[in-house]
C-alpha cells in the first residue's frame, strides 16, 4: 500500500505527463494542417507530370529506343528499397508499420533469391531494421536538419537513387511510405519508381495523341523520367510529412485520454488511504476514551 | 479566336500563377516559342530562361530553370523545377543554382557534358536577361 506521500507524487507526475502530451498534440495538429497544405499545393504538378510522362510512355514505351527508366533493365535480380520514415519517434504505428511492409518485402525478395539493397530515409527506420538487414544498407539520407521538406530534398534523394541505377547498382526500386488518409489511418504504402509503373492513362489518351512534341518524344522522356522519380519521391516525401504528424496527433491524444483516466484512478485511490488514515485516528482516539 | 487562354505555372512546391494570358512566350529546349489562344498542341520541354506572360494586368515575368510546357488550343501550363518572378529573383539563388549546375558540369562525360556546358551557357544568358551576371 503506497502511502499518502508516494500517491500524492504520482498525481503530480501523471498530470505533467498529461501537459506535455496534450502541448504535443497541439503542436502537432498545427504541424498536420501546415503539412497537409504542403501536400495540397503539390498535387497539381504531380498530377500534370504524371499525366504528360504516362501519355508519352503509352506512345513510346513499346519499342526498342524506350529509355531505361521507363523499360528497366531487363532483369530483376537486384531490388533497392527506399524506405521512408521519420526522424523522431512518439507518432503510435507510423515508423514500425513502414518497417514492417518492408521488412515483409525484403524477406520475400531475398527467399525468392534476390539480391536486397536498402536505403533509408529517417532514421527511425534504419534503427528498425538494423538488427536484421544491416548488411544490406547502401546508404541513409538524413532530414532531422530539415524544418520543411522542399523539393530539393527530394531531388537529392532522387540524384542519388539515379547514379545507383546508372551505376547499375540494382535493377528494380521501390520507395515505402504512409500514405495519409485521415488523422487516424495512414496507410502503408509500396510503390515501384524504377522502372517506373505509370498508369496508363486511358481517360487521357483521346487529348494526349495529338500533340506535337519538341524536340522528339524520345528527347522529351529521356529528360521528363529523372524528373517524374524526383516527384515521385518529393510527393511520397510530403505524404510521409503528413501521416507523421496525424500519427503523431492521434497518439499523442490517446496519451492524454490515458493519463487523464490514471489521474483518475489515483485520485480516487488518494482519497481512500486519506479516509482510512483518519478512520484509523478516530477508532484509536475512541478505544483511547473507552480503555479509561 | 479566343482572346485569352487559361494559364497556368506550377512547382513542385505550390501553383504560382493561375491566370487568364493573351501570349506566352515560353524558353523551349530548341528556341523560344510564344504560345497564344488556339495554338497547336504541343509538348517542349524547358531552358533555363525568362518565361514571360502578357495577361490582362501587363506582363509578368519569371526565371525558370527547367521542366515542361504543355501547350493546347485552351490553355497552357508550364511545369517548372524552379520558378521565380523576375523581381524576386537574387543574386543568392543564381549563385546557388550555377553552383548546381557547375557541380553538375565537372562530374559528366561525354554527351553529358555537352548537355551541362548548354545549361551552364543558358544559366548565363537567364542572369543576363535578368540582369544580374554570375
Amino acid at each position: 500500500m503506497p502511502s499518502l506521500k508516494d500517491l500524492k507524487n504520482r498525481i503530480g507526475s501523471v498530470t505533467n505527463t498529461r501537459k506535455i502530451t496534450s502541448a504535443m498534440k497541439m503542436v502537432a495538429a498545427a504541424k498536420l494542417r501546415r503539412a497537409q497544405d504542403a501536400a495540397e499545393a503539390g498535387r497539381p504538378y504531380a498530377e500534370r507530370m504524371n499525366a504528360v510522362i504516362a501519355g508519352l510512355a503509352a506512345s513510346v514505351g513499346d519499342s526498342d529506343s524506350a529509355p531505361r527508366l521507363l523499360a528497366g533493365t531487363g532483369k530483376d535480380d537486384v531490388h533497392l528499397l527506399v524506405v521512408m520514415t521519420a526522424e523522431r519517434g512518439l507518432c503510435g504505428g507510423f515508423n514500425s508499420s513502414i518497417a514492417k511492409l518492408a521488412r515483409a518485402k525484403a524477406l520475400e525478395l531475398s527467399n525468392n533469391g534476390k539480391t536486397v539493397k536498402i536505403l533509408t530515409v529517417g532514421k527511425k527506420g534504419r534503427e528498425q531494421l538494423k538488427r536484421d538487414f544491416a548488411d544490406h544498407f547502401v546508404g541513409h539520407v538524413d532530414l532531422s536538419e530539415v524544418k520543411r521538406i522542399g523539393y530539393a530534398d527530394a531531388s537529392g534523394i532522387a540524384r542519388d537513387v539515379l547514379a545507383r541505377f546508372d551505376g547499375g547498382e540494382f535493377d528494380v526500386a521501390t520507395i515505402f511510405y504512409n500514405r495519409f488518409q485521415s488523422v487516424i489511418s495512414q496507410v502503408p504504402t509500396e510503390q515501384q519508381i524504377i522502372p517506373a509503373a505509370y498508369a496508363s492513362a486511358e481517360d487521357e489518351g483521346g487529348d494526349a495523341a495529338l500533340y506535337d512534341y519538341e524536340p522528339s518524344e524520345e528527347a522529351i522522356l529521356e529528360d521528363l523520367l529523372p524528373r517524374g522519380v524526383a516527384t515521385q519521391i518529393f510527393s511520397a516525401l510530403l505524404e510521409n510529412g503528413a501521416s507523421e504528424q496525424g500519427a503523431r496527433m492521434s497518439a499523442m491524444d490517446n496519451a492524454t485520454r490515458n493519463a487523464g483516466d490514471m489521474i483518475e484512478r489515483l485520485t480516487i485511490e488518494y482519497n481512500r488511504s486519506r479516509q482510512a488514515v483518519i478512520t484509523n485516528e478516530l477508532i484509536e482516539i475512541i478505544s483511547g476514551a473507552e480503555a479509561l | 479566336m479566343a482572346a485569352s487562354m487559361q494559364f497556368n505555372l506550377v512547382s513542385p512546391e505550390r501553383s504560382l500563377a493561375s491566370l487568364q494570358a493573351s501570349a506566352v512566350q515560353i524558353p523551349g529546349a530548341d528556341g523560344d516559342l510564344t504560345a497564344m489562344p488556339d495554338h497547336a498542341p504541343v509538348i517542349t520541354t524547358l531552358r533555363p530562361g525568362v518565361l514571360t506572360v502578357s495577361g490582362e494586368a501587363g506582363e509578368t515575368r519569371y526565371a525558370v530553370t527547367g521542366g515542361f510546357a504543355e501547350i493546347t488550343a485552351e490553355g497552357t501550363s508550364v511545369l517548372a523545377e524552379r520558378a521565380v518572378p523576375v523581381e524576386d529573383f537574387t543574386a543568392d539563388m543564381m549563385a546557388e543554382i550555377m553552383a548546381e549546375a557547375e557541380a553538375v558540369a565537372q562530374g559528366a562525360e561525354g554527351a553529358a557534358a555537352d548537355a551541362a556546358a548548354k545549361t551552364l551557357s543558358d544559366l548565363k544568358a537567364l542572369g543576363e536577361a535578368v540582369g544580374i551576371s554570375a
